[in-house]
């Protein structure tokens, strides 16, 4: 489709699983019916999942950061993977 | 493997450890004087011992590296489309004296080819306990990728052969095209398609770069006379330090790796003043292309393992392929 402002042709992007158009010219964002509300659900479900702030100090260094494309379980998951995932990661850290 | 050519090698290393020129130049030469004296005399370097009590463990049976063990001694067949000169270079560097501490140093090599591969010896070094991953050097590993990386070029004997992390890549990517068609395939070349051309080995590295070992992982840290050295010098070169961080990154980013791990790893490394991310702030800028290379390569190597052995991906693959998902999923405009 083309950008109904400056006609330049859209490509369209998948963030979360909602379809969203970009301008490749004036990188306006076009969104179908339905999905700013997807987005604003998306939104609050993230904000629930914040753990809460403050971990003891002394404890471990405070997690660097993460890149946009990091898994979104990051954050005190670990410790709970079962024997198979254990012994198939071991295997990873090992392998060229 | 041929069988042919592990015998062959097992006499090589064999043959060497029993070899007093061999023998005297090697760091630990008193420990392993004992352990042979105890089986036989030394023999003459012209009459290598047949019999002995050694053993010769294989340590590793891969196309691209055949590597046996006896006694303290380690030989190595590389593969056999290795380039000579560069290694040869490769060489020279893990032997030079300013890369004392941090990379194992070779043992000189009675001889050079075996079955139309080239053939290196080293000393033996314990590796991390492949059972025991949580007891890795993390620190260690920062510390010695630091230490090679602020190596000066000007103090290296031979000018360096490129870091070949981005050409093994590429290669990860052409195995899992030549296994055949998997579901997981097209979030793989999707995650491909979005890295610049350096970092797919279709163009030469435009950025500063430094001495980099190429391919770090576990596997590549042994303990030596009481300290750590990264081992493998086939993919050592100049490249793109952030490339040496990069596995660590990417499954640390697929949340494989514990957060606490990476933070040791990456304090360390920056604690020791390694040059691939800026001492304070974000790393993720400087990591960001060499860790979506490092997770393509995994989630591709993955996908034709899986292909091979006619299996589903496990758990852990999955996490890598769902990364790839996300890079491919990362609009140019919004990354």
């Amino acid at each position: 489709m083309q950008c109904p402002k400056c006609h330049a042709p859209m490509h369209t992007y998948n963030r979360n699983g909602v379809q969203i158009e970009q301008c490749s010219g004036c990188r306006g964002i076009f969104l179908d019916y339905g999905e700013l509300e997807a987005l604003t659900r998306l939104e609050s479900q993230w904000s629930q999942q914040v753990p809460p702030p403050a971990p003891a100090p002394g404890a471990y260094p405070p997690p660097a950061a993460a890149p946009a494309w990091g898994a979104p379980q990051h954050g005190g998951h670990h410790g709970h993977h079962g024997h198979h995932r254990n012994k198939s990661f071991g295997r990873m850290l090992f392998s060229s | 493997m041929t069988a042919g050519l592990l015998r062959a090698l097992a006499a090589a290393a064999r043959d060497a450890a029993h070899d007093g020129a061999t023998r005297d130049a090697a760091h630990d030469g008193t420990t392993r004087d004992a352990a042979h004296d105890a089986a036989a005399p030394a023999p003459p370097a012209a009459a290598p011992v047949r019999d002995c009590v050694c053993g010769a463990p294989v340590l590793a049976d891969r196309d691209d590296g055949t590597v046996v063990r006896h006694g303290d001694l380690v030989a190595k067949a590389h593969a056999s489309d290795t380039d000579r000169p560069q290694l040869a270079a490769r060489l020279a560097v893990a032997a030079h004296p300013a890369l004392e501490g941090i990379l194992l140093p070779p043992l000189p090599a009675p001889r050079t080819e075996l079955h139309g591969r080239p053939l290196t010896y080293w000393p033996h070094g314990t590796p991390v306990d492949p059972e025991h991953p949580e007891l890795a050097p993390w620190e260690a590993a920062g510390d010695l990728l630091a230490r090679l990386h602020r190596t000066p070029a000007e103090a290296l004997p031979t000018p360096l052969p490129p870091m070949r992390g981005p050409a093994k890549a590429a290669r990860a990517l052409s195995r899992m095209r030549a296994a055949g068609a998997h579901p997981a395939a097209d979030a793989v070349e999707r995650a491909w398609a979005t890295l610049p051309p350096w970092a797919r080995a279709e163009a030469p590295l435009t950025h500063a770069a430094t001495l980099c070992h190429g391919d770090l992982h576990l596997g590549q840290l042994v303990h030596h006379e009481g300290r750590w050295l990264l081992i493998d010098i086939d993919d050592l070169g100049a490249g793109d330090p952030a490339w040496d961080l990069a596995r660590p990154a990417a499954w640390y980013a697929a949340g494989l790796l514990p957060p606490e791990d990476w933070s040791r790893f990456l304090g360390a490394y920056r604690a020791g003043g390694g040059p691939a991310v800026p001492a304070d702030g974000d790393p993720w800028p400087a990591l960001d292309i060499p860790a979506k290379a490092l997770t393509v390569q995994t989630a591709a190597l993955a996908v034709a393992k899986a292909v091979r052995e006619g299996r589903a991906l496990d758990e852990v693959e999955e996490a890598v392929v769902q990364s790839c998902d996300r890079i491919a999923a990362l609009p140019a405009e919004l990354s």
